[in-house]
């Protein structure tokens, strides 16, 4: 069964992944030279001056969940099972658990990312639709030309411009935050408005600085299948050009740009980083650069595997239920040379 | 042993070869000899001049190449003409247009604003080759050896690059540069390019999968030729266009992700960079003093025209490259005045532009 194969192979990659990332950032913790080890022996050694070495090295797996005198392959084996089973360590900054703090942040970068993701696409599928349609006329050209020149800013400079002026200059919407506090959270008419309300710069930097590219593609896409033969087997069969625009062409063309959009999930949080830390916006991407700062490894390491995660699943999905979508997918037997 | 009849009658197949060996087709070589310089010359016409002859056609390329060529000139000739910036060279946050000593104003500690953009240049383009030429050659090989071989190498070698794809690239570049703590702008340059090589060797590996089934493929695999040599004198030469494209792309991710991670300081400060006067000019509260927007708004601009620059280039040589495009578009120079190069019509754009 093909099909299957393909399932278990995906699903093997996916934990490949899940386990080469860890191994990356214990490798980062553990062997790096006067890397983050020896940095959290000495700061915990400092406050605590009556520990033994043995308790400090306690206290840095308690911290970082990796143990830095164990032999490797023990200490990496407590650390793959403590993160598997949700432990990830604890951050020095904050005296938390990195999963308590993580856990509360991310629903806010998912909230972001997901509304500017459906916005992004929106938009692009659209404007690409209708530039595409009218090929070679003054809009599509016009289109064309404001697309490449938006997709060419980086997002990091719409959000300081939009922050500029709406939130500094004329203080039309907040310059950081996520929600206003004096409102008790919960699903009341104001508390969806302040998150609104504070999401709304943040989310409009991603809009404005992503749709071009997809109405790029979009347009490409629906270029090349107007071109195909059977939308003119379609007209002679006399199909309602509604139909065939949504049915025929609308479909093929955005079957493509479909694992794009669960990779750009990935693109999404990690860009978090910098957007949150423009707009002071407390989600993932936020405690992760704060955690830099701090050199409060524990925090930035499990910043890094929440992200990370979190892409291996969107693409893992993707990749799952593209079959499903597009029948034309999957088969390749090659020989080799 | 008896002789058949096809033997002796060797009309149909091509015959045996009997006497004289020069008249056997397989011994016969050209009347005309080639030399080198016009080798030479042919070389230069297919790979130099024809798409600059097309390139001089499609304003957009043109534009691109013009701002790269810009860059590359303020930052390989540039701090030649322009003196090093230093502290109180001029008064404090001077406007810019005023002063001609000072043409782009000053920043807040009286340096001028134009020359520091033009030291930071060179940084720069350090940094965008070693991260452009990394991430294209390794994906290169990558793709190539991949694609070719097929197998169990294949899937080994797809398996890897789907892993180092996956790693979201803004987070793993964070987290490396928080332990390693890069200076060198070489060294910068392919830590921003870490993970991109796996992207673009497994759009390679597509195109050398359609190449290895070509006829002149199987053909230098039925001479014997050795694997290696098929795959660097007739794989790679044909898959070089989609290198050349994806440098340009490389180039303009490690600009965009370098200036953005400058501007935060998730990078350490050793070296000039647009970024770093963002930084700076931020830092200084250009956001509600207005005597600083221009320290603030000078180095956004400067990367948006690069980044505009780099993909309108991208994008021309994805048209001149593209078989599907330029079958539109003339060959040669010889020829190239019979035909005009129809500007933007058929396919649009097919290179894509990373959103974020």
């Amino acid at each position: 069964m093909a099909n299957t194969n393909y399932f278990i192979e995906r699903t093997i990659q996916a934990f490949l992944t899940l386990i080469c990332v860890f191994a990356l950032t214990f490798a980062l913790l553990r062997l790096m030279p006067g890397g983050p080890m020896a940095y959290l022996q000495a700061r915990l050694s400092q406050s605590n001056q009556d520990m033994s070495q043995e308790q400090i090295n306690n206290m840095v797996e308690l911290y970082s969940s990796v143990h830095p005198s164990k032999p490797i392959h023990i200490a990496f084996f407590d650390y793959t099972t403590s993160l598997l089973t949700g432990d990830f360590g604890r951050s020095i900054w904050y005296n938390q658990d990195v999963i308590d703090i993580l856990a509360k942040a991310m629903p806010w970068t998912i909230f972001v990312s997901a509304v500017s993701l459906f916005g992004t696409f929106t938009i692009g599928i659209t404007l690409g639709a209708v530039m595409a349609y009218g090929e070679g006329s003054r809009f599509d050209i016009g289109s064309s030309t404001v697309a490449i020149i938006v997709t060419s800013v980086p997002f990091y400079v719409v959000a300081v411009l939009l922050l500029w002026i709406l939130g500094y200059n004329t203080g039309i919407f907040p310059t950081g935050g996520r929600v206003n506090s004096s409102i008790d959270p919960g699903m009341n008419l104001a508390f969806i408005g302040s998150v609104l309300y504070h999401g709304a710069l943040p989310i409009s930097a991603l809009v404005i600085a992503g749709f071009g590219a997809r109405a790029l593609s979009m347009r490409g896409n629906s270029i090349q299948i107007l071109g195909n033969d059977y939308l003119r087997v379609a007209r002679l069969r006399g199909l309602s050009e509604r139909r065939i625009a949504l049915r025929y062409v609308g479909r093929n063309a955005i079957l493509p740009m479909y694992t794009s959009i669960m990779i750009a999930i990935g693109s999404l949080f990690g860009g978090s980083i910098i957007l949150e830390e423009i707009f002071l916006y407390p989600g993932l991407g936020y405690y992760v650069f704060q955690s830099l700062g701090a050199r409060d490894y524990p925090l930035l390491m499990g910043g890094f595997l929440f992200i990370t995660i979190a892409t291996i699943l969107g693409i893992y999905i993707a990749d799952l239920t593209y079959g499903l979508i597009d029948p034309r997918a999957g088969g390749d037997d090659r020989e080799a040379f | 042993m008896t002789v058949k009849p096809s033997d002796r009658e060797t009309s149909t197949d091509g015959g045996a070869v009997t006497g004289d060996r020069s008249t056997s087709p397989f011994h016969t070589t050209a009347d005309v000899e080639e030399t080198r310089a016009e080798r030479l010359k042919g070389t230069l016409d297919i790979y130099l001049l024809a798409p600059l002859r097309i390139l001089w056609h499609d304003k957009r390329a043109l534009f691109g190449l013009a701002t790269v060529l810009f860059f590359v000139l303020l930052g390989t000739i540039g701090p030649y003409l322009v003196e090093v910036p230093r502290s109180s060279d001029g008064p404090n946050a001077l406007a810019p247009f005023v002063n001609w000593e000072f043409p782009l104003g000053t920043d807040g500690l009286g340096k001028g604003i134009g020359a520091t953009l033009v030291h930071a240049t060179p940084a720069m383009l350090k940094m965008i080759l070693a991260g452009a030429i990394f991430s294209s050659g390794l994906g290169a090989v990558w793709g190539i050896i991949s694609g070719y071989k097929g197998g169990r190498l294949d899937r080994f070698m797809m398996s890897i690059a789907d892993v180092v794809m996956t790693i979201p690239g803004l987070p793993l570049i964070v987290v490396l540069s928080a332990v390693i703590e890069p200076r060198d702008p070489f060294v910068v340059g392919i830590l921003l390019s870490v993970n991109a090589w796996a992207g673009f060797s497994r759009v390679l590996r597509s195109q050398v999968l359609a190449i290895r089934q070509e006829s002149y493929v199987e053909a230098a695999r039925t001479m014997g030729l050795p694997v290696w040599t098929i795959m660097v004198k007739v794989v790679a030469p044909n898959v070089m266009p989609f290198v050349m494209v994806n440098f340009v792309t490389g180039a303009r991710r490690v600009i965009i992700s370098s200036v953005g991670l400058y501007f935060l300081g998730i990078l350490p400060f050793t070296t000039l960079n647009w970024g770093v006067m963002m930084n700076l000019a931020y830092d200084a509260g250009a956001m509600n003093n207005p005597k600083y927007a221009h320290w603030f708004l000078a180095p956004m601009i400067l990367i948006v025209l690069m980044s505009l620059g780099l993909i309108l280039l991208g994008q021309g040589m994805d048209r001149i490259f593209n078989p599907r495009i330029r079958a539109k578009h003339t060959k040669k120079v010889d020829d190239s005045d019979a035909a005009e190069p129809e500007e933007g019509g058929g396919t649009g754009p097919t290179t894509t532009v990373e959103g974020h």
